[in-house]
């Protein structure tokens, strides 16, 4: 090796190091970047002087003041409302929207490319649109306000055949061999599902669950619409804003950041414990579109 | 204009390359919607001689039919019944029972009234003992409209059933002219998790996405020719009725009623503020959080995982709870301003939500923040499909990473990412959540809010329909008509995008 490559080769190294050690600090800004909210809040959940927003974000005082004082507000019953909401939806959607997928994906039919087509032009429109007659036809069924939690859950289940893509997507890599050599040996349609199928999709499965429980935590505008004038029947992004209102702001900005906590809390484990899965399906989706 | 060849193509120079690029683009645009009105048309024709095949097969089916298949038109299932497949038949009966029932029961009245959407308002009367006015409510517009559609779906239902009916006749008089049996009660049985399963799995997701999608959906798009609003609900104040296009005019005329901005204007106000916002809601996640990733795959970077993980997270939390609480951050007595403040780097607060153009990069911004773990999480497994040695030979050729990134990855990515670009694109457009959460529409726009609800310098046409459903006057039929607006946008997009994206192969491709 000549004077001069070798010379050259130690550039580039300087160069490359100079460049990873650049992209090493912008990881750490950015990291600090993104944490600094959950920080904060969790910062200032612990917060006892004061319930308003201040501009610091160190305690003067620290205790759990805030996590009693939740007991004694209407808290305790949302997260109620959205557990129960969360857990049957999870339930119930999977189900559907595996089978709505696994048809799309396995089986073909004269009907099969019109209906993928209506339910893609169906996607098109806004769905908000759909909320004021959803919520008369809920309320003439007795399911909003105190009650809201059922009809939510009616709802949110009974549309979710529509996003079947990314399980759809997932199918579609099982190769149908599978399928027919099952089929040759005398399985019944359903049999191939629940014994050669099923068995095979468990990330998809465990990924639908997922989306599935954590949506209703986070899902504002028709729970809002839903619930309307009804403490009761709120979920906790509902509860949540509302304590963030103009009028109450002042009175309830610490306890927006605890039970901000308390909701972050179990979704976020859970969901750092499936995460695998999680991102299997969203890279999944991305690439089938 | 000329279609080069490849060839022909990559001996021009750069900017007639670019001018070539935008020039195909843009005449696709014309040529693509003319495509897709000359594929309806057709659609059309090919229904309309569907419909004459199925007509003639069914005058053919009642002229060459026996008895059994001549009653079967007027009793059905009877062919089934006769021909010994009881449970065909008593299902076709049956249905045939309760479609008789209930249109003698309640669907003949709402079919009746739908023309009128109810004849009869609530009527005060004076109740002299009691001295007080007593109320009798009588039609319901809302009703009418919503089971006047109902009835119509079940129509639509009973005739194919009825058609399924004759069909069934035809078949079984075939197969036993040919000497074969019929299929029995236990075989159709099976057939439901065998031959026909995917009618048995579809059913439940199906008739989910009838009742709360489509039925939803075609009774807000009929809302838009009525004038059903908070003073007309049909039922309480007083009817609603059928107004025709009239609001599809207030919506598009640039003529201003009572001193405020015509709604025309104020549509397209929001509608340029919505494209410019998806816009650069899909584009800055798209590529910086491409950047973040190639960042995170980097030969040489320590503890990727961890990476990784401290921005899942952030995924992880609702974000109602993350939005909520930024918003408040950038208030004027939030953290941020405070932060900045105590240091003495400003002198007064800055007006993150307070002035139009700062409102706007704001949401943009913290957009960013939302998005890039999201695009980081995708893109990272599609980096990884880019074959290695393509890199290790673009660098013996002597490619610098700059042009590694344009020729290689770059062109790799949109590839395979077209199709969620699009449906990333449209989604930002219809982005609720974000816009009403960080700062619900805010600063109001006060030249373009109106008696239909308030308008903000933030406000996407999703974050205005549902101030208008929600404002004052409750102007549904205006909201419906935004709606629709929206739809046609979207849809628009998409389809001009659609055919132009490389991507977008045959399905059984993938195979």
């Amino acid at each position: 090796m000549s004077e001069n490559t070798a010379k050259r080769h130690m550039g580039l190294r300087a160069s490359r190091a100079l460049s990873n050690t650049l992209i090493h600090v912008l990881l750490v800004v950015m990291s600090v970047v993104w944490l600094i909210p959950f920080v904060c809040i969790l910062l200032q959940s612990f917060r006892v002087e004061s319930t308003w927003q201040v501009g610091y974000v160190i305690p003067q005082k620290w205790g759990f003041d805030n996590y009693v004082n939740l007991w004694n507000t209407d808290f305790p019953r949302w997260y109620m409302n959205t557990l129960i909401t969360a857990l049957v939806t999870a339930v119930l959607q999977t189900v559907i929207v595996l089978c709505m997928s696994y048809t799309l994906s396995r089986f073909r039919f004269k009907m099969r490319q019109p209906l993928m087509r209506f339910m893609l032009i169906l996607g098109m429109f806004p769905g908000m649109l759909s909320m004021i007659i959803l919520y008369r036809v809920l309320k003439d069924l007795g399911l909003t306000q105190a009650n809201a939690v059922p009809g939510l859950i009616l709802v949110y289940v009974a549309s979710s055949g529509m996003g079947y893509y990314v399980s759809k997507g997932f199918f579609d890599t099982i190769p149908m061999s599978l399928d027919e050599a099952a089929r040759v040996d005398g399985a019944t349609r359903s049999q191939v599902l629940y014994k050669i199928i099923l068995p095979l999709a468990k990330p998809i499965v465990i990924y639908t669950i997922l989306t599935a429980f954590m949506g209703p935590w986070g899902d504002f505008v028709f729970a809002r619409y839903i619930s309307f004038g009804a403490s009761a029947g709120k979920n906790v992004a509902v509860g949540l804003y509302d304590w963030l209102s103009k009028d109450q702001i002042n009175k309830s900005y610490t306890l927006f950041c605890a039970g901000g906590v308390l909701v972050a809390l179990p979704v976020t484990l859970l969901f750092l414990f499936l995460q695998k899965y999680y991102v299997e399906g969203v890279t999944g989706g991305a690439v089938k579109g | 204009m000329k279609q080069y060849s490849d060839l022909e193509f990559l001996r021009l120079s750069r900017g007639q390359k670019f001018l070539y690029r935008l020039l195909r683009f843009l005449i696709a645009i014309p040529v693509g919607i003319g495509r897709f009105f000359a594929k309806i048309w057709q659609g059309i024709i090919a229904g309309a001689k569907a419909l004459g095949r199925e007509i003639k097969d069914i005058a053919g089916t009642f002229a060459h039919g026996d008895w059994k298949t001549r009653t079967s038109f007027l009793v059905m299932g009877f062919g089934n019944l006769a021909r010994g497949q009881i449970l065909r038949g008593l299902l076709f009966l049956l249905f045939e029972i309760v479609f008789i029932g209930y249109m003698a029961l309640t669907g003949g009245y709402w079919l009746s009234m739908l023309p009128s959407l109810g004849l009869e308002g609530p009527s005060e009367t004076y109740n002299e003992i009691l001295d007080t006015y007593t109320t009798a409510y009588h039609d319901n517009s809302f009703k009418i409209l919503l089971y006047g559609v109902l009835t119509i779906f079940f129509i639509i239902a009973f005739i194919y059933t009825w058609r399924q009916n004759v069909k069934q006749n035809r078949i079984a008089e075939r197969i036993l002219a040919s000497g074969k049996k019929l299929k029995s009660g236990k075989e159709d049985l099976r057939s439901v998790v065998d031959d026909q399963f995917h009618k048995t799995l579809l059913a439940l997701p199906l008739t989910g996405i009838l009742i709360f999608t489509v039925l939803p959906i075609v009774f807000m798009v009929l809302v838009a020719f009525t004038n059903y609003d908070g003073a007309h609900d049909g039922y309480a104040n007083n009817l609603f009725t059928w107004v025709g296009l009239k609001n599809f005019n207030t919506m598009l005329s640039w003529s201003s009623g009572g001193g405020s901005q015509s709604y025309a204007a104020t549509f397209g106000e929001i509608l340029t503020w919505t494209l410019i916002w998806a816009f650069f809601a899909t584009f800055t996640n798209y590529f910086l959080g491409m950047f973040v990733a190639m960042a995170i795959n980097k030969k040489g970077i320590r503890l990727k995982k961890l990476w990784r993980t401290v921005l899942v997270l952030t995924i992880a939390i609702p974000q109602f709870i993350s939005l909520l609480y930024v918003s408040k951050m950038f208030a004027k007595d939030g953290i941020l301003n405070g932060f900045l403040l105590s240091m003495g780097w400003i002198q007064q607060a800055l007006p993150f939500w307070e002035d139009p153009t700062w409102a706007r990069i704001t949401v943009i911004v913290i957009n960013i923040w939302i998005g890039i773990p999201y695009l980081m999480l995708i893109t990272t497994g599609i980096l990884m499909n880019i074959p290695a040695d393509l890199y290790e030979s673009s660098r013996i050729d002597g490619a610098n990473a700059w042009q590694q990134y344009t020729k290689i990855t770059l062109p790799y990515m949109l590839f395979v990412t077209g199709p969620y670009l699009l449906t990333s694109f449209t989604s930002n457009m219809n982005n609720f959540n974000v816009i009403y959460l960080l700062t619900g529409g805010a600063p109001t726009n006060p030249a373009a809010s109106s008696a239909a609800g308030s308008v903000g310098y933030t406000d996407l046409l999703i974050t205005w329909l549902f101030k208008i459903t929600t404002g004052a006057e409750s102007q549904y039929y205006l909201a419906s008509v935004v709606g629709i607006l929206v739809f046609v946008v979207v849809a628009l997009i998409s389809l001009v995008v659609y055919n132009l994206l490389p991507s977008i192969k045959n399905e059984e491709d993938f195979r």
